[in-house]
């Protein structure tokens, strides 16, 4: 050995001198890109071959649209260690940008005919489109500002939030103050949204039919794409460099400060793109449930979401996804057999994971791993590294 | 001319005035230590210097640059590196990453996105001056207290400061550590400015360096370690007689 080498600390097995670096695709995230392929795949073939009634496709296109939600939060909250209780409100803004659209693709199909205004606005006697539904006649406009406007709104909030240092408990209520205001200027009929009963009957999207079938399968596997390019996204993120700042702002922030990292602007740019995420799922969800309302902006909503993520794992990614799907599927089933349980149910899971699980269900089966390596007698640390 | 100055510098807090007409100098490449009793206000004296707190009054210069308009990260990007009491590191990180994050760098968001190579080099060198080679790949959090006082000391020496403000490193460490730690602060006094502050005495002798006392807010007295401990006052106030 060169004598030069002696200052170099000898790598230890199975690892090279250079920095332990996390790869995009770890096991766990090939695993899940896997399962969702087979699902993007899987769900349209069992549908044609008739052994998936259709409705089912959609419904699980609506699921898919909350995993992305819940990964976008796990984003913020996992590693930012930011509680958001008003994401809601940005998948919302997704959903609304684009039942804006579809309300202008109806056109003259509409009950009043009216080829320019919706029929809302028709029933409240407005003459002409307001100017902030300009240029959603265009979808590309309107997909555009599914991203923009919860991305903006997240970057004048975040802006003074952070900047004033607003942390903890007293951030998380003003976003939850924050989705609170927004449902309520919702539903008011001057906003020019719908009102109560929001944007609904929509007839076609970029000239497909949105009652046929292939227009439902194509927006389901769009929804199973953007899960995997919302995925991929999150976890470029937290792998570089500045995910790690942004997990060290979870766990000491003024530690980070006092390295010379602006906190502010790290918390604001995972904020606001964890918010244009949410609009990119509320986008995906509108033309898939058919109908768009001020409901969408309840705080039990946001608060819903972050239900989804602890009960899946926090910190995960994946298993963010994995709770919102349980969790929904779990609704779906409960609220047509037992209308009146389903908050409660929903309240024990949230408790007993809280108690019994509070890595979520992605930290038990990481546990049954771990196991299985010490019984092989490895080191799980070393499983870890490269996770 | 003097590294950091800070000139009659105030701060209450509800009236009480944590600092009070506070004046001080640091050389480049000088170690001081910086003793007095508890409220003596040593803690908001750092607090104004890294930007954490601002003054009532008072200027506090630092390499040129007016402190009172800079906040904690704009004072780490001036090169002052501050190690708190109670070790803090990042505990879920491997030790290499807290090294690592610690490097001088860009701290932009978009910088640390899209950063490429790493310093490997320079962190292996780091870790073997805190001894910590062997432990590169564990959590921080694993490390006895001891070893995460010295990988934040390690995280204060890959910021490569102009001044190290040091708050009690001796407390919790073992007298063997304790030996170390003096003297890797001598070690490191020359290339970098160190202010301690400290309470144990053996320590502060084992420093071997000029002393400041302070009390009220106020520099009370200043000089040699025999020097200080043979002031009447301070005989009254801290060290007690």
């Amino acid at each position: 050995m060169e004598k030069g080498n002696d200052a170099v600390p000898a790598p230890r097995s199975g690892h090279t001198a250079t920095l332990n670096r996390k790869t995009l695709l770890n096991t766990r995230g090939t695993i899940f890109l896997c399962v969702l392929a087979a699902v993007a795949v899987g769900v349209p073939y069992l549908n044609a071959t008739g052994m998936l009634p259709d409705y089912a496709v959609s419904l699980i296109g609506k699921y898919l649209c909350f995993a992305l939600l819940a990964i976008a939060l796990d984003l913020l909250w996992g590693y930012c260690g930011i509680l958001s209780l008003g994401h809601g409100a940005f998948f919302a803004l997704g959903g609304y940008a684009m039942g804006m659209h579809l309300m202008r693709e109806i056109g003259e199909r509409g009950v009043y005919a009216n080829p320019d205004l919706p029929d809302f606005m028709v029933f409240l006697n407005w003459q002409e489109l307001p100017w902030f539904w300009w240029g959603f006649d265009t979808f590309w406009f309107a997909a555009l500002m599914a991203l923009f406007v919860p991305g903006l709104l997240a970057f004048i909030f975040g802006y003074f939030a952070f900047r004033s240092r607003v942390t903890g408990v007293y951030l998380s209520i003003i976003t939850q103050a924050m989705t609170y205001a927004l449902m309520l200027a919702f539903f008011r009929n001057e906003m020019g949204f719908g009102g109560n009963n929001g944007l609904t009957d929509f007839k076609d999207v970029l000239g497909y039919d949105l009652q046929s079938q292939d227009t439902r399968i194509g927006l389901f596997v769009l929804s199973a794409l953007a899960v995997a390019v919302g995925f991929l996204i999150c976890r470029a993120v937290v792998i570089s460099k500045a995910g790690k700042v942004i997990i060290s702002i979870r766990d000491a922030e003024s530690r980070t400060r006092f390295l010379g990292y602006r906190v502010e602007g790290y918390k604001l740019f995972v904020f606001v793109l964890s918010a244009m995420l949410a609009g990119l799922a509320g986008a995906l969800y509108t033309p898939q449930v058919g109908i768009i309302n001020p409901g969408e902006f309840s705080p039990a909503n946001s608060i819903e979401i972050v239900i989804w993520v602890a009960i899946g794992g926090r910190g995960t990614l994946v298993g963010a996804a994995i709770g919102a799907v349980i969790v929904a599927a779990s609704k779906t089933i409960l609220t047509g057999l037992y209308p009146e349980a389903w908050l409660f149910v929903l309240g024990a899971m949230f408790v007993f994971v809280t108690i019994f699980m509070p890595r979520g269900v992605l930290g038990v089966w990481d546990g049954m791993i771990d196991g299985m390596w010490r019984m092989r007698g490895m080191d799980p640390n070393e499983r870890r590294l490269r996770a | 001319m003097s590294l950091l100055i800070l000139d009659g510098v105030s701060r209450s807090f509800d009236g009480f005035k944590a600092v009070n007409g506070m004046t001080l100098a640091i050389e480049p490449g000088e170690l001081r230590a910086i003793i007095g009793p508890n409220g003596a206000g040593k803690t908001t004296m750092m607090d104004i210097v890294t930007g954490k707190t601002r003054p009532d009054g008072g200027t506090v210069r630092f390499d040129g640059h007016d402190m009172t308009r800079i906040d904690e990260a704009g004072s780490a990007r001036l090169g002052i590196g501050r190690k708190f009491q109670k070790p803090t590191v990042f505990e879920t990180h491997t030790v290499e990453d807290n090294i690592l994050l610690s490097l001088r760098d860009d701290r932009g968001v978009f910088a640390t996105l899209f950063s490429g190579a790493d310093d490997t080099a320079r962190v292996a060198e780091l870790l073997a001056l805190i001894r910590l080679e062997d432990r590169r790949l564990d959590l921080a959090a694993d490390l006895s207290h001891g070893q995460k006082q010295w990988l934040e000391i390690g995280m204060l020496l890959a910021q490569d400061p102009k001044l190290l403000l040091i708050d009690e490193p001796a407390a919790g460490m073992t007298d063997e550590e304790t030996a170390r730690t003096a003297a890797l602060l001598r070690d490191l006094a020359g290339d970098h400015a160190v202010v301690v502050v400290e309470h144990d005495m053996e320590f502060v002798r084992a420093l071997d360096c000029r002393v400041t006392c302070l009390h009220q807010g106020r520099v009370l007295a200043e000089g040699s370690l025999a020097q200080v401990s043979a002031n009447e006052q301070v005989v009254e106030v801290y060290l007690g007689r």
